[in-house]
């Protein structure tokens, strides 16, 4: 390809375009086919899936079945309400943190800067997790489940937002503050603001993992009358009722993987650009 | 006069002393335009739902706590030796570190070969990019069944090849599956950034090295790859580390088999959980602390210092 020079930018114009095609077809077209596919058979079709066109369409019966038996409207709630308290705690409370560790400078601060960013690496415990929620009275709860995810994502939103407040003018809020601003105005008029683009970055980050968390959801809530949308989908799909039933798992999927899609063509721009000014620093 | 004299002089001498006693008294200027409580709640919350479970699981994981006694108490090594005698802490150990070299391999591989071939700002690229991106937002756990479906014996894969391959039922071959589907799953992202990284290189210096007669290997290799450094090192440390903590993929696909193949230190806790086994659980999810430790450190350490001497 590259022996000549003219050769690799002639091939190279055609070849690459169809070399995107064809991957996204292999990559993402197939799986994405299964799933449409199967999600609107009969369940004969179904258990042996496969990539043929359904002989016969019946999406309408199967949707309904999974939204019905997979009790997926309380699932999609439950999820929403752990999730979105969960984003805004992330975001206030990131953001506050991130405000004084950009602007303040001792070791003190720096240590503090540290240890709340060692959760970007570190595992959350989540046995012991358990334990000291039933302490504290809160297994089993949503407010449970939210500070258990809020502990777990604040360190990636505070690592963003700091690096993120420090390439901000300082100037912007001394001008605030020589018209007598207190500090919880700045940060509320001034500082919050400022950050839009990167709380759009934490917003989508924190989505990304806690809608579709399953592993730390199943120690702190648990199955039954709180259970979020992934857990419904594991009920689901290991249930004796649904064994091989793909039908159902895969319409289940395509609802259940819709909101987040839906968020991503809303606010694809910004996602992109948060996404990668923060991780590139 | 005198008197005057020796007064004024006392004044003008107090003067600074009383400023810089003033000062020493007063809150440091950062104190009052960025105090700390706006940073307390945060710390808080961390330190109570994040530290401390971990720092809990250094007490517990001596303890002989389990559904099967009312009390708790201290049992010293116990879990550990049980662990270690009946194979599964070495194991998980193997098969984890194993799960995240190879996830990691192929989630980068992915995503920069991807961030090469849509570098360009076209819109047939920009479509493309998001659809490369739909498996990030798909969840771990749909992946899994997805791809259950696609490589079950009875699945579509065999019946596209008409083969009748087991592909989940090799005890070599299936965590190797498993994690190419992880780096699948997450090649959007690994994308992502490195597109941001090729962004970031500045014009010229291609212009440059295509001046000097730098074919397209050549320019490769000498000036994107090594520009690409921050990039590579965000990315190889967030999927070798975030590829640790894996448990969905391996849930869906897997269940941790065949003959426990693919259980990884979440698998097992898991597993070990629902037993009701959880200071056993409890002394895994250190080890599994450890190991996190053990291989973040030098790579961060690692990786920093590649991208300084790039």
């Amino acid at each position: 390809m590259s022996t000549t020079t003219a050769g690799p930018s002639v091939a190279w114009r055609y070849g690459r375009p169809a070399l995107v095609l064809l991957l996204a077809a292999l990559a993402v077209g197939v799986p994405l086919w299964l799933v449409a596919v199967t999600s609107a058979k009969p369940q004969a079709e179904a258990i042996k899936p496969n990539l043929d066109l359904p002989g016969q369409w019946q999406p309408g019966s199967n949707y309904e079945n999974a939204v019905s038996q997979g009790q997926m409207l309380r699932g999609f709630l439950n999820s929403l309400l752990v999730v979105v308290p969960s984003v805004v705690l992330v975001l206030i409370l990131g953001a506050g943190a991130a405000w004084v560790f950009a602007r303040r400078k001792s070791k003190l601060v720096s240590a503090a800067y540290a240890l709340c960013i060692s959760g970007l690496l570190l595992p959350p415990a989540v046995i012991t997790i358990v334990m000291e929620l039933r302490q504290l009275g809160l297994a089993n709860t949503r407010p449970g489940m939210i500070a258990v995810y809020t502990g777990m994502y604040l360190s990636t939103s505070i690592f963003f937002m700091t690096g993120f407040i420090r390439a901000i003018p300082v100037e912007l809020e001394e001008a605030a503050r020589i018209d007598g601003a207190k500090p919880s105005r700045i940060f509320v008029r001034i500082v919050l603001p400022l950050l839009r683009p990167v709380i759009a970055t934490a917003t989508i980050m924190v989505m990304l993992y806690a809608w579709s968390d399953i592993f730390y959801a199943f120690f702190v809530l648990g199955g039954g009358e709180r259970a979020t949308l992934p857990l419904n989908l594991y009920q689901v799909a290991s249930a004796q009722l649904y064994l091989n039933n793909w039908h159902l798992v895969f319409a289940y999927v395509v609802v259940m993987s819709l909101p987040m899609v839906a968020v991503f063509l809303v606010g694809q721009r910004k996602i992109v650009s948060g996404i990668t000014s923060g991780a590139v620093k | 006069m005198a008197d005057t004299a020796i007064r004024t002089r006392r004044t003008r001498k107090q003067l600074p002393v009383e400023g810089t006693r003033k000062r020493v008294g007063r809150l440091p200027r950062a104190a009052v335009h960025h105090p700390w409580w706006f940073a307390l709640p945060a710390i808080v919350v961390f330190a109570g739902f994040f530290l401390v479970p971990n720092l809990l699981n250094f007490y517990y994981s001596f303890t002989n706590w389990s559904s099967y006694h009312p009390d708790i108490a201290f049992t010293g090594l116990d879990n550990f030796r049980t662990i270690a005698d009946d194979g599964s802490l070495l194991r998980a150990i193997r098969t984890t570190l194993l799960y995240a070299l190879l996830a990691a391999l192929f989630q980068n591989g992915f995503g920069l070969v991807l961030a090469l071939l849509l570098e360009d700002d076209s819109r047939f690229n920009r479509f493309f990019r998001a659809v490369f991106f739909l498996p990030v937002l798909i969840s771990a756990l749909a992946t899994g069944y997805v791809f259950q479906a696609l490589l079950d014996q009875d699945g579509a894969v065999n019946s596209v090849l008409g083969t009748d391959v087991p592909w989940l039922g090799s005890t070599t071959w299936t965590l190797v599956l498993v994690t190419l589907i992880h780096g699948w799953k997450w090649m959007g992202l690994s994308m992502l950034i490195y597109l941001a990284g090729l962004k970031g290189i500045p014009g010229d210096m291609l212009e440059a090295a295509r001046m000097d007669g730098a074919g397209p290997w050549r320019t490769f290799w000498s000036v994107r790859w090594p520009m690409l450094a921050p990039a590579v090192t965000f990315n190889v440390t967030t999927a070798l580390i975030g590829s640790m903590n894996t448990f969905d993929i391996v849930q869906a696909t897997t269940g941790g088999g065949p003959a426990a193949s693919t259980e990884v230190f979440n698998i097992y806790m898991f597993r070990i959980f629902g037993q009701g086994l959880y200071a056993q659980a409890s002394a895994m999810s250190l080890v599994l602390f450890l190991v996190v430790v053990a291989v973040a450190i030098p790579l961060v350490v690692g990786l920093r210092r590649r991208e300084q001497m790039l």
